[in-house]
């Protein structure tokens, strides 16, 4: 958001009336809704969230201390909007995309202060821009226009703004342009640049949303395997603390095969924005091997930033995806924690003392939250080519406890959900997804995908484990009272069949240098393993083989090991011959 | 500066004064009352003719003709390393009657956020010397680290322990490696003179008071005064970090007292509250306090948070500790069985968990197996806890062998590796020996956790190799 585009439109300051953490009220303001306005002697940023007769109500973005009355408000006269063009990608922002590198140097110093502002992208880098149309093209809004290189891996394309009427090409040049200046020129005088602003709480326009037929295939077992999420396709993570949330987010950010990763940390803590910065840089992208930041765009608004600009954080974040969207791009938006964004809604409501809903959030955090997840989809973009954004949701109910109206609320509308479970966690099973209460509502329609792509079998296969997790649920049960021996010997079997599903398919260690990623043809390698081995050890069962001699081969717990294979083509083939040579050795 | 009087409400906390000029939101103001008394308070609301002032040292004695001043600054706390070795009150006086404190600066006192792009990630191995640390919930420097308790429980001993012994590695030969130094600075709120006393006589046993800065708001001290203690603390925290280069610890007890007092205030500004009557807007406050702790590009020392909570009714889905817990880098539970058990100290590792360990840990850091030997344990633990339940209905003879050897390692484990003393300093090795020497009563089959290769190294074939560490210890 750049101070410097304030534009002729109807600016106009008023006065401040009162100040109550980032509420201030002002009198004589021309202002409408959702403008975006600058408070008092230091001109900090705020936005317009009430007009009562005389008084008109901001939230502020920064820290209000020693503000007071009489100090003036200065309308800009324009929505909350963020600079899209070159440059997002590799970029760090606050809530309303101040770039937090930027800021630094600016501040001179690691403390954020108050009242310095900086545009989204930089307005004077020059990047070389490559035209995609030729003089006498005609074009509609949204159409591409031209390309740069905005980093190694994604190509930038350069598009007529959605608000633009379209016309003639009457000139276009390649060549290396800052981002303000004009590279393609329509007969009807319009000028496209490589800059647009779009106001954040507004939808970026679409043709169409169309069913999502593709996974977000994200390297971790447990999604692709039992509960995948499809490109386009929205996805809630709720959890007590420390039960992954965070690890989860990140691991999706690292290895799902979205072009485009928008990772918004909303109201959780700087070490782990740090870590992403650190990391990112260094890590490689799966699909070509360049750094994992070339395709990212991170916006940190930590717990201890102003809460104003939580609750704007997560617009910056996903209208920044429709953007690359509309480019033609997968992207994936991850949403650490939208439950902190929704308390930030519940803090600004009650300052403006509105009736409370539902513990205390307003009556309207259902819309909210419907409005932000319907901003997801795999869309036909107005210029023709499709593109998705797909959007994950960490949620933080307090207590852990999933009936709260965030969680609930969430439920509704997402399609794909990943409970977390504090005692999977406690006993440092990871990632510590339930897998009795959690679902995917893609699954049938994602199966084509994996049955094409990598084994005939995908959904039998699953639906197998699926059913023995099923029963190994209703023998723990008879376990918890009689113990395991008191079972008849299949039940016996069945069991440590689903230890072994347990233990290696469904953990998964996110710090291990090869675990931490697992493409879906492991994820399948390694469910025939733990299957053939439960069909070989039924067998050799029938033939009458004592289950604590089928139980005691010495091949079986190397199952556990193909995690951490590197070539685990090889060790699963050997595995699968040993533990069938093992077992019908023994009748 | 102008004087008014013209308070026109006085409800719990918190004044409301009438104003003809325009009040900073959150500025220092100072009330006289008429028998002369000075208290010390904050603009929470600043309107144009009517302010809303919270009182630290609580409205009694105030009247209508008490006298209102606004400083027309916010609050500052005088920094200098000179506070070495002082002991303050909750609002940053000395009580000591050591000199007077000449201040270097002056720094507001609620803190600018860090900008996340300016920290450095914290991965520096803190030695603590307490195993259930060290082994399985790895503390490093710049770590937010709470320790989840209930009242009448050692977690006062604990921090202590860890006070103490707290050292990295290499600092054992002397200085650090940037000449950083160690600090401590023990914020109280609200804990009794007793536990005061605790703390104060084992810091001078210990010659800690030195390399100290001690603040203390008493059970009888006022209540809305633990509001500004712990900001107090971690301005002097960040001054001496930042800007003097040190390694700081900051222990600060009791935050549920703390967030009592954030409840008064609310109350009395008749705010809708949030979940059991807590404001709101605690996480953000919360938040606004733990977050100062870290590390920063191109700065040497650090800020290291163990606040200390006692949860009420020992339940941790209480807003204290549930919102604790969302912004903290884990928790160290202390656990009112394992007490009555006579561990000590009676930390249950199982819900404990330290977010920055995987990165603290490891070759170069610690030790190569560390991060093996702890899920290992960790699974075997929590394997062995939950037989425990099985074993008391159905009995020992109906476990398998493997089962059996869980529940002997789980006792082990408890006796052996948590139950150290609180006067034990144990280095990170010999910590995770004794872990390999737990782990060796399970087969070698079962340490599905570990790479094959630690456990060629480390895995105690007979009883002897067990026995020789036993004997060294
Ligand atoms: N897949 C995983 N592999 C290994 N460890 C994991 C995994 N997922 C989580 N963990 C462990 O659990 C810890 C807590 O996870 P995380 O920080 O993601 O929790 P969270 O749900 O985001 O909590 P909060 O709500 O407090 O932010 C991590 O620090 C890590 O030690
Ligand atoms: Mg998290």
């Amino acid at each position: 958001m750049s101070k410097a585009d304030t534009t002729d439109a109807a600016t106009d300051s008023g006065v401040i009336q009162s100040v109550s953490g980032p509420v201030v009220t002002a009198r004589d303001l021309n202002a409408r809704m959702n403008d975006v306005v600058y408070v008092g002697d230091e001109g900090l940023m705020g936005e317009v969230i009430e007009i009562e007769g005389d008084l008109t109500t901001v939230q502020v973005y920064e820290e209000t201390s020693g503000v007071g009355p009489g100090e003036p408000v200065e309308n800009t006269g324009e929505p909350l909007s963020v600079d899209l063009g070159p440059g997002m990608l590799d970029a760090i922002y606050d809530g309303v995309q101040r770039p937090l590198d930027v800021l630094e140097g600016k501040m001179g110093s690691p403390y954020l202060d108050r009242g310095v502002d900086a545009p989204g992208i930089d307005l004077e880098e020059e990047w070389e821009f490559e035209p995609a149309v030729e003089e006498g093209d005609v074009v509609e809004p949204g159409d591409i226009v031209g390309v740069v290189e905005e980093t190694v891996t994604i190509d930038h394309k350069v598009m007529v703004p959605p608000d633009y009427e379209g016309g003639e090409v009457v000139a276009a040049e390649a060549g290396s342009f800052d981002v303000t200046e004009t590279v393609v020129e329509l007969d009807n005088g319009e000028a496209v640049s490589m800059h647009q602003e779009w106001p954040v709480r507004e939808a970026r326009p679409a043709e169409d949303k169309k069913t999502p037929r593709t996974p977000l295939v994200s390297g971790q077992r447990i999604l692709d395997g039992l509960f995948p999420i499809a490109k386009g396709g929205t996805a809630a993570i709720p959890g007590p603390f420390g039960s992954g949330k965070t690890v989860t987010q990140h691991q999706l950010a690292k290895y799902a095969d979205a072009d485009i990763i928008v990772y918004v940390g909303c109201g959780e803590r700087g070490n782990e924005m740090t870590e992403v910065i650190e990391d990112f840089p260094e890590l490689e992208d799966p699909a070509n091997g360049n750094p994992l930041m070339a395709r990212t765009s991170l916006i940190a608004n930590t717990s201890n930033m102003p809460v104003a600009a939580r609750e704007s954080c997560i617009y910056t974040g996903i209208t920044i995806a429709e953007y690359y969207r509309d480019m033609g791009y997968d992207v994936a938006l991850m949403a650490d924690s939208t439950s902190r964004w929704a308390e930030a809604m519940r803090e600004i409501s009650s300052r403006l003392e509105e009736m409370p809903g539902e513990e205390g959030y307003p009556a309207y955090l259902a819309a909210r939250l419907a409005q932000f997840y319907e901003r997801a989809g795999y869309f036909e973009n107005i210029n023709g080519t499709e593109g998705s954004v797909s959007a994950i949701g960490a949620v933080s109910p307090p207590g852990g406890d999933f009936s709260e109206p965030v969680t609930q609320n969430t439920l509704r509308i997402v399609k794909t959900f990943w409970a977390l479970d504090a005692d999977l966690a406690e006993r440092r099973h990871f990632p510590s997804i339930n897998w009795n209460e959690s679902y995917s509502l893609y699954k049938d329609q994602l199966d084509p995908w994996f049955e094409e792509e990598v084994a005939d079998d995908w959904a039998e296969r699953r639906q197998w484990a699926v059913d023995v997790l099923d029963e190994e649920t209703e023998l723990q049960e008879i376990v918890q009272l009689v113990g395991k021996d008191a079972l008849p010997d299949d039940q016996q079997l069945t069991l440590e069949v689903a230890r072994y599903l347990r233990e290696a398919y469904l953990q998964q260690n996110a710090f291990h240098p090869v675990d931490t990623y697992c493409p879906p043809e492991k994820t399948y390698l390694m469910l025939t393993t733990i299957q053939t081995f439960n069909d070989e050890a039924f067998d050799a069962l029938d033939a009458g083989v004592p289950v604590e001699e089928i139980i005691d081969i010495e091949s079986a717990p190397r199952i556990n090991r193909i995690g951490v294979q590197e070539d685990y083509e090889e060790y699963v083939e050997d595995l699968k011959a040993e533990i069938s040579e093992e077992l019908r050795s023994l009748y | 500066m102008k004087e008014y009087q013209t308070i026109t409400e006085i409800s719990g906390p918190l004044v409301y004064a009438e104003v003809d000029e325009a009040i900073g939101y959150d500025e220092i103001v100072e009330i006289e009352t008429a028998q002369g008394e000075t208290l010390r308070g904050q603009v929470l609301e600043s309107s144009e003719d009517v302010v809303a002032i919270q009182v630290f040292e609580g409205t009694s004695g105030i009247d209508r003709d008490a006298s209102v001043r606004f400083l027309g600054e916010t609050m500052k706390m005088p920094v200098t390393e000179d506070l070495l070795g002082r002991v303050l009150d909750g609002s940053g006086r000395p009580i000591d009657d050591g000199p007077e404190i000449v201040p270097e600066e002056r720094q507001d006192i609620v803190g600018a956020a860090i900008n996340p792009y300016s920290r450095e990630y914290p991965e520096e191995f803190i030695e603590t010397g307490v195993s259930a640390i060290d082994g399985m919930n790895t503390l490093v420097r710049g770590q937010k680290l709470p320790i989840f308790s209930s009242s009448g429980q050692p977690h006062s001993e604990l921090a202590m322990q860890i006070a103490r012994q707290a050292s990295v590695p290499e600092e054992e030969e002397g200085d650090d490696e940037d000449g950083s130094e160690f600090a401590v600075i023990f914020g109280a709120m609200g804990i009794t003179q007793e536990e005061a006393n605790e703390f104060m006589q084992d810091f001078e046993r210990t010659g800690a008071l030195e390399r100290s800065v001690v603040f203390m708001n008493l059970a009888d001290d006022p209540a809305v005064e633990r509001t500004v203690t712990p900001r107090m603390v971690l301005t002097t925290a960040e001054y001496l970090a930042f800007e003097k280069d040190y390694h700081v610890l900051v222990i600060l007890t009791d935050m549920t007292n703390y967030c009592e007092a954030l409840r008064e205030i609310g109350a009395a500004r008749e705010e809708v509250p949030g979940r059991r009557g807590y404001p709101g807007y605690m996480y953000t406050d919360l938040a606004q306090l733990y977050e100062r702790a870290g590390r920063i590009k191109g700065r040497d020392g650090s800020v290291t948070q163990i606040p200390i909570l006692t949860m009420p009714g020992d339940d941790d889905t209480h807003p204290i500790p549930d919102l604790t817990g969302y912004i903290t880098e884990g928790q160290i539970y202390v656990d009112p069985d394992l007490n009555s058990q006579g561990l000590q100290p009676p930390i249950n590792v199982l819900p404990s968990l330290s977010r920055l360990m995987d990165d603290g840990i490891g070759e170069g850091l610690t030790r190569a197996d560390h991060a093996d030997v702890k899920d290992q344990m960790f699974a075997a633990y929590a394997e062995g806890e939950d037989l425990r339940d099985l074993v008391n209905i159905v009995g020992r003879e109906a476990l398998s062998e493997l089962d059996n050897q869980y529940l002997d390692f789980a006792d082990a484990f408890e006796s052996e590796f948590i139950d150290q003393g609180f006067e034990t300093n144990r280095d990170i090795e010999e910590t995770l020996e004794i872990g390999w020497d737990l782990l060796s009563m399970l087969p070698k089959d079962a340490l599905n956790r570990i790479d094959e290769e630690f456990i060629e190294e480390h895995y105690r074939e007979d009883d002897a190799e067990r026995e020789v560490v036993e004997a060294a210890d």
